[in-house]
Order: C-alpha cells, then structure tokens, then sequence
C-alpha cells in the first residue's frame, strides 16, 4: 500500500472498512510509526472502531472516537480532539469514515486541511458481494458519490470482496475481472486486496497485492 | 441464476420486497431497522418505485393504507416504539380488509427503551396491538435468507388473504451479515376487483373504508373476516421442528433465540439429554397442533424468549396446560447466552421441570 501519513478508508456500507482500518492502524504501529486512529463514523451506531479498543490500546495506537461510540446512544457526532493527529505532522493518521455518501459528509469538514498538506491515500475499500455494487459501474457511481459528499478524490481501491466467514479464495478471485472494470472506469490503481489471514497464502491468489486481515468481530 | 450476497438482514427484506413487486415504500427512520429505508431510499428511484420519508410514523402507515387500497403492493417498516405510533392505522387496515406488508425490528422497551435487539413485541404482534378484533400474520425469521423469503411470502399472503403481513424481527436479525441467495422471484397475481381505481363510468364504485354505523352489518363484517382468519389458521401454519422424534424435553423458540437455543440443544444431546426443539415460524398463526402433538411425549417444555414470558402463555394454552412450561429469557436488548439455555434444559432434565 502507499506509505502516506493520513491513510482515509471510504467505501460503501458494509463494505469493511472499520476491519482493514484497525489492522491498517496496528500494521503501521508495527513498523515503528506513532499511530492514531479515528472514528469518524457518524452513521452506525453498531459496530465500529471502539469494539476493538483493547486491542489497539495495547498494540499503542491511540483510538480517537465520539464520546457516544459504543454506548448505544445514537447520536452523530465527533470530538475536538481528532483536530490534533490531522494536524500533527508527526503522527500517522488513519481514518474510518462512515458508509456511503451520507457517511463521508463527516470527512469533508477536514478536507481543505488533508488537501493542503497533500500527503495522504484515500482509499476505496470496495465488496462486489455487497447487494447496491455488485458491477463495476455500479460501484463508479457510488465512489463518485463519496468523493462528491467530502470534497476529496480517491487515490486507489482496495479489493475487500467477501461473503463473511463463508469466504473462500475462489470468491476472491472471481471479482478479478470487476475490480481491473473499475481500476479502467475509475482511473485509479488497486491498491491492495484483503483476504481473512488463513487465506492469504492460498495459490489462487498468489501474485495478487494481498492484505491479510485478523477480523475484528463484535462481541456479543 | 441465484446470485451470492452479504446482505444486512435489513437489506434482505428491502431487496426481497422489491422483487416481490412491492414499489411503494413509506417510513420514517428509527434504529435498528433505518437499513430498510435506506436501502429503499437508493433503490426505488432506479426502478420507477416510490421512495417516501413520512414526516411521522402514523403519515407513513396512513400513506400504506392508501396504496394497499389502490391494489398496489406496498410496505412499512420500523422498530418497537414506531410500531405503536403505526398501530392505529393498522386496525384500519384490517377494519378495510386491505393487504400489506410491516417489518417490525425490534428492540428493547417499554417506552423508548434502547436500540439493542428484542422479542417483547409478541403481544403487540400477535394479539392486537391497535384496537379491535383483528389480526396479522406474523412471520419470524431465523436468519437473513429467512428475512428474504418471508418477506416474498408475506407480501403472498397478504393478498390472499387481504389482511396485513408482518415480519416480527429483532435488532440481531436486522443488524447481522449473512451471505444469502436472491433469485427472481415469481410475482403472483391476486383478484383485486376491489380496489380504488377509478371507475372511468364503466363499473360501480368501490368502497375503500373501515366505518360501519348499522351494528348488524359490523357485525356481519366481523363475522365475515374471523371466517378468513379460520383458513389461515388451517392452511398456513409453519414451524421448523428440530431433534423432536425422540425427544422429551421441548425448546420453544424463535428467530435469534432459536439459533441461540439451537447450539444449547446441541450441546445438551452429546450430554446424552432427550431434547428438541419446534421453533414457530408464524407465530400467528400460532403452531399448536404440532405444540400439543408434542406433549404427548414431551414432559416439560421451555419456552426461550427475550421478553417476561409473552409466548409462554401461547404454548400453555396450545399444550393445554398438560406439562409444565418454563421461561428461560434475557430482556431489555441482552440475548440469552447457549449456556443459559443449556443450564435451562439440564436442570428440566434433572427435575422433570426447569
């Protein structure tokens, strides 16, 4: 993936990306960097960044989410306190935006100031197996959706097809095609594809830019 | 062929209503069923359908009222507290023998409660809820490909029987991903010579209402509807029975307390105990000949629901009270662990009773 200091996770709902995220986050907590996460999702009450708290505050990566995460109170809203990893050039910054258009909304409050400084991925995190981006035009539409509603463009996609633990690489491979349909339609690069870490050494997909993912599960 | 989705159970019934043919949706957004709505919200625009945000529960289930009326197939959806705003409407529904179709996710009450999942709508579901005598078909899914099939089934039912289908969920099955197979569906067609349409001067009016002054005909019409309840009752009855041939203690449980209840029942069998399971799929109508089949053979039951006790009176009765019935439950939006069910059917083994 691009080594960039703010690493922002769009996508569609239930597309995955509070998962790829979290271990994004300790993944770069791993090679050295001082690493925060923040949880700007405004539109699920449910699962979320704060469900893996332990294990983040373990690994040292600080977790900056709404007081309300996690307490069953819906109510959107963000915390002054994630003003300070964006605008600290020091640190790794990795941001879990909420599903769709209506989620990115939150984003563009700081998008003049990520644009600005000019070092940052905005990543894509894409499922073909979700019902509303099935193909890849389909998928267009709501990537341009996001883009629209934050005021910031993608820089490439992540491939995070998947039909829960039911996965098998050969689902994997199949939305290949797809996602090479959208890198063309989109113009922008496949970044990486993420796979649950007991398939990430399958030969179907060997040579293909593979992410493993420990899964971060709601507890209930 | 049937294409391969992770769909959120929310997700499931929209794309199933749709199929279905449903494509007018009105409803106001509440967690955990605003999945429903949203999804819908994307939706319909693509396919020619009708979209709606209510300024209120009562205006989206009033909005229901008047498609079902015009013969088109059209639903709601909300969660516990939004389901008693909608209930006055659905007794006017039923009063205008109107099909539809509601989804109530539920979640933990009374009054606003909180947003964890919940089965204490029983009552409101299956016994009323709105005024009058009166009832709904009330389907209970089990996992999100049953979101989908029971909702195609309901909108069915709801024409065949010109009254209201509702699926009673909870926030687990609204909220949970699951892959599930949506194929095409077949749309059937229903008589609806009845419906408000517009006469263009070659037919007499017909007459969309639930207001009747002269008791001997509200009676009549009464009399008439209860002879429609008495086919449900007879031909639509469904129920999953698990483990039960041999079976001498009898888990009763739907929908996330059944799956729950599933792997208790698993556990306790390689423990050597005797027990099964009938799980209601339509909790109205309610399975009680396969209930009082079972108390045959079955000496203690254990009803296994996330309220006080509200089934455990159905399978008293459907039992005729011949063996005693206990409640294993969690409230207020927790689900029962496998553990507490399990403990639950060891101590009915060990005692004769839980």
């Amino acid at each position: 993936m691009q080594q960039k200091r703010i690493t922002v996770f769009c996508g569609h709902y239930g597309s995955g990306k509070t998962n790829i995220a979290v271990n994004y986050a300790l993944a770069r907590k791993r090679a050295g960097e001082t690493v925060s996460i923040i949880d700007l999702d405004i539109v699920n009450p449910y699962f979320r960044t704060k469900d893996s708290e332990q294990e983040l505050r373990d690994a040292g990566v600080e977790l900056i989410c709404s007081d309300y995460a996690g307490s069953n109170l819906d109510i959107p809203a963000l915390p002054a306190a994630m003003q300070r990893p964006i605008a600290d050039r020091s640190t790794t910054c990795v941001l879990d935006v909420g599903g769709d258009d209506q989620g990115a909304v939150a984003l563009g409050r700081f998008a003049d100031q990520i644009k600005a400084e000019n070092d940052y991925a905005m990543l894509f995190v894409l499922s073909f197996y979700r019902p509303l981006t099935q193909t890849p035009e389909d998928a267009l539409d709501v990537l341009r959706e996001i883009e629209a509603a934050c005021g910031l463009r993608f820089t490439g996609i992540v491939n995070n097809s998947n039909l829960g633990d039911a996965t098998t690489a050969a689902d994997i491979f199949a939305t290949a095609e797809r996602t090479e349909k959208l890198c063309l339609l989109s113009g922008l690069p496949l970044v990486a594809t993420t796979v649950r870490a007991d398939l990430a050494d399958d030969p179907a997909l060997r040579g293909k830019v593979v992410f493993p993912l420990h899964l971060q599960k709601k507890p209930i | 062929m049937a294409e391969k989705v992770l769909m959120k159970g929310n997700e499931a019934i929209a794309e199933a209503a749709i199929r279905a043919g449903c494509r007018h949706y009105f409803g106001y957004p509440i967690t955990p069923q605003t999945e429903v709505a949203a999804y819908m919200a994307k939706r319909m625009p693509k396919i020619g359908g009708c979209f709606l945000q209510a300024e209120s529960e009562i205006a989206a289930i009033n909005m229901v009222y008047g498609v079902a009326g015009a013969g088109k197939r059209v639903m709601t959806s909300s969660s516990s507290p939004g389901i008693s705003l909608k209930s006055e409407g659905l007794s006017y529904l039923a009063g205008s023998d109107l099909p539809a179709f509601v989804v109530n996710v539920q979640r933990g009450g009374p009054g606003l409660g909180g947003i964890q999942p919940s089965q204490s709508d029983y009552f409101q579901a299956t016994k009323g809820g709105g005024h009058g005598d009166y009832k709904m078909i009330v389907l209970a899914p089990a996992s999100v490909q049953e979101m989908a099939s029971l909702t195609i089934k309901g909108f069915d039912l709801a024409d065949k029987y010109r009254m209201t289908a509702m699926i009673l969920a909870d926030g687990t099955m609204g909220q949970m991903m699951e892959p599930v197979e949506l194929g095409d569906v077949e749309v059937k067609e229903y008589d609806k010579s009845w419906a408000v349409t517009g006469t263009k001067c070659q037919r007499p009016h017909n007459i969309v209402n639930s207001l009747s002054l002269v008791p001997e005909e509200l009676e009549q019409l009464n009399f008439a509807r209860y002879e429609r309840y008495k086919a449900v009752e007879e031909n639509e009855v469904m129920y999953e029975s698990y483990l039960m041939d041999d079976a001498e203690i009898c888990v009763v449980a739907f929908g996330i307390s059944a799956r729950v209840s599933k792997n208790a029942i698993n556990e306790a069998r390689k423990q050597g105990i005797k027990v099964g399971m009938i799980r209601p799929i339509t909790l109205w109508p309610f399975p009680k000949a396969p209930l009082l089949a079972a108390a045959d053979h079955c000496r203690t039951f254990i009803s296994v629901e996330m309220n006080m006790g509200q089934m455990i009176e159905d399978i008293e009765l459907a039992i005729r009270c011949r063996r005693p019935v206990t409640l294993c439950n969690r409230v207020g939006g927790m689900i029962p662990a496998p553990e507490q069910v399990l403990e639950a059917i060891q101590k009915a083994n060990e005692g004769g009773q839980a």
